[in-house]
């Protein structure tokens, strides 16, 4: 493999793991509260197509995040009412969602656009565009380091860079705030939050709706920068493997990030059966399998939240 | 939260969930422009009118029957086991070797080496996520997930590099030598199902499976061990109930009979193995037991409910705009009320049900 040849697989290594990202720290915020999130993947789904369609609409790839946003608050809401309000079980919760969120985009798919459940390309205005970033230009001649500026780093959409922030974010809110140390008390005790007169409920709402505007950005990627517009069942499963790689990265933001980068760098390979000479099905299962190990302890061992899939039920 | 009658959270529960979904629907099918009425009457003619209707009607029931029964096999044991899909496409694969590398030579023989076959792939494909939560404590909804895609995989590879005939473009195994008889082809159910249908002599044997799920989990030791152990795992424990052993058996049991699905379909209707071929029943399996209150006859109500709405949401696809991804959108209602709101639900009865203040 040369050089280029690697530069290539490392540029679609990050296309491939931003929505895993994106995703992953939506399911980080919300079981960090302790609100298990199977429903990252409808959730996606639906920003995917709130923000296409809006996207071809309006033309307009900003109004698109907006409803992609929206969409993926409101399966948020459904999913906090359900779990926290209702004391329902969070797994079916999100179970239900996710199928709730594969029929119902196609159906309006179908209803507003009649093209098979898909929405009409969108033109360039109604995507979230390359952005080159300073200088990438100036120092591509410079061996090694300036390809890798040039055509790793840079020349990814805004959202590329958002999702990358957000992981820093992610770790000092949730890790040097006041809001972050109660959220993740709620998760690992929450009768010790309540008795010290912090809401549960609230809390873990909030938890659940910063998962729903992550998981909104991470659809709307899908639709208006990854490939331009909607098409059924996008998602084709990232939300589980984001959930795979939360395990992997034990609940942490900086292990979010390279566990999501490991299995997008999988994902892209691949895609690239020409360089790699394993089974496609092989690399496919690897995500799964490692998480699987992870998860057995056999490749060190992922401690979840302690609350995490339990209803607070506050008399008792 | 305050008591309700028995009967009510036996009967009036689901049907009252049902009740929300169906309205849900309803506000659904009328903001994408269409007529909900009209959608019923397809749906019911096209599931229930004619004797090629039932036919499918049944088929999928029967599928249902048994992804319903694994699921609940495994709620009776506190455990939610996603995996149906995944212990049904092994399943698929157990039938697919044994019918193909054997020459057998009679259908019977062959079904019982298929029950077999199918029963200890979906068992094995289930009883490894259950060695791995009760040995080493992984979550059993995050591995049957994990083992659904794993088995995504091995089939697509087994269709694509193994199993498929030379010369084939399509990724599949050739076709299977013998097959089950269809309803149409019994004496005396001919003359009802006078076409070929796809419904086939599974549908008994999923009855009796259910039958033997509610002997077994209320008439046995085994059984009382393993819903002790489902209620309360701690007084199980205490009790001297070996929670390894419980884990491992529930697990084992419920991927047999999501294993077993795959008679229906693989042995049954299609008479190869193709990819996918549990298309979706493993996870309807989940609405099924919800919808049935974790009962095996409840599980055969809900079954043909859910038959009902697949062979009618077809039919939609078929004649009328709206898209046969609808039911779909049913299946994720219906769970959502019956499992996931269920507490709502309990409540609005509660208040319904609280007891007059004496004045």
């Amino acid at each position: 493999m040369d050089y280029a040849t690697l530069l290539q697989i490392l540029d679609s290594t990050i296309r491939l793991a931003v929505p895993l990202l994106l995703a992953c720290l939506a399911g980080l915020w919300s079981e960090r509260a302790g609100v298990f999130d199977i429903g990252l993947e409808g959730k996606m789904l639906v920003a995917a197509f709130a923000s296409g369609a809006v996207a071809y609409i309006t033309g307009s790839a900003w109004a698109g995040l907006a409803a992609g946003i929206g969409a993926a608050l409101v399966w948020a809401v459904l999913h906090g009412i359900a779990s926290i309000t209702f004391r329902g079980n969070q797994l079916i919760s999100g179970v239900a969602l996710n199928f709730l969120a594969s029929g119902m985009t196609v159906l309006v798919a179908q209803a507003a656009f009649s093209q098979g459940g898909r929405t009409p390309a969108l033109s360039s205005s109604g995507r979230f565009n390359e952005v080159t970033l300073p200088f990438a230009d100036a120092v591509r001649e410079v061996p090694v380091i300036g390809p890798l500026y040039a055509d790793v780093i840079s020349g990814h959409s805004l959202l590329v860079y958002l999702a990358v922030l957000a992981v820093p974010a992610t770790w000092w809110v949730l890790l040097r705030t006041r809001f972050g140390l109660r959220l993740r008390a709620v998760g690992e005790n929450p009768a010790a939050v309540d008795t010290a007169g912090v809401s549960v409920t609230r809390l873990r709402f909030a938890a659940v709706l910063i998962a729903g505007v992550l998981c909104g950005i991470a659809g709307t990627y899908l639709a208006t920068a990854l490939q331009a517009g909607f098409g059924r069942e996008m998602t084709a499963g990232r939300g589980y493997i984001a959930l795979a790689a939360l395990i992997f990265a034990k609940w942490r933001p900086w292990g979010a990030l390279w566990a999501t980068l490991l299995f997008g760098f999988f994902q892209a390979i691949a895609l690239r059966p020409d360089v790699v000479p394993i089974p496609v099905a092989a690399l496919e299962a690897l995500p799964y399998v490692l998480t699987v190990l992870v998860l057995a302890g056999f490749v060190g061992k992922a401690i979840p939240p302690r609350a995490g899939g339990e209803p607070y039920v506050k008399e008792r | 939260m305050r008591q309700i009658p028995r009967w009510a959270d036996v009967v009036l529960v689901p049907l009252i969930s049902l009740l929300l979904a169906a309205i849900c629907a309803t506000a659904v099918i009328l903001a994408i422009g269409q007529d909900p009425w009209e959608a019923i009457v397809t749906m019911v003619t096209g599931a229930l009118g004619s004797a090629y209707g039932w036919g499918y009607t049944l088929y999928y029931t029967t599928s249902f029957i048994f992804t319903g029964l694994a699921v609940t096999m495994a709620f009776h044991a506190g455990l939610f086991n996603i995996g149906g899909e995944g212990q049904a496409q092994l399943g698929g694969l157990g039938i697919a070797l044994v019918l193909l590398y054997i020459p057998w030579p009679h259908w019977t023989v062959a079904l019982l080496a298929a029950i077999v076959a199918s029963a200890a792939f979906g068992a094995v494909w289930a009883a490894i996520p259950g060695w791995l939560q009760a040995r080493r404590g992984s979550h059993i909804v995050i591995t049957t997930i994990m083992f659904n895609y794993i088995a995504y995989a091995l089939i697509v590879w087994m269709l694509v590099d193994v199993l498929r005939p030379p010369g084939q473009a399509e990724p599949a195994t050739a076709r299977f030598a013998v097959g089950i008889p269809a309803l149409s082809d019994i004496p005396g159910l001919n003359l009802i199902f006078s076409d070929a249908v796809p419904a086939n002599i599974s549908l008994f044997l999923a009855l009796i499976a259910c039958v033997g799920v509610w002997a077994l989990l209320w008439r046995t030791p085994l059984g009382y061990e393993i819903r002790a152990f489902g209620k309360s795992e701690a007084a199980a424990r205490y009790a001297g109930i070996r929670p390894v052993r419980t884990v491992m058996i529930a697990m084992a049991l419920s991927g047999a009979l999501a294993g077993m699905m795959s008679i229906n379909n693989v042995m049954g209707e299609s008479g190869r193995l193709l990819q996918n071929s549990s298309e979706g029943a493993g996870f309807i399996g989940i609405a099924v037991a919800l919808m049935g209150r974790n009962h095996p006859f409840g599980v055969v109500l809900s079954a043909l409910l859910f038959g009902f709405l697949y062979q009618g949401g077809a039919e939609l696809g078929l004649w009328t705009q709206i898209p046969i991804d609808l039911r779909v959108v049913v299946q994720g209602l219906v769970i959502l009320f019956t499992g996931a709101l269920d507490h709502m639900v309990r409540m609005m009865l509660g208040l319904v049900f609280a007891p007059r203040k004496v004045a």
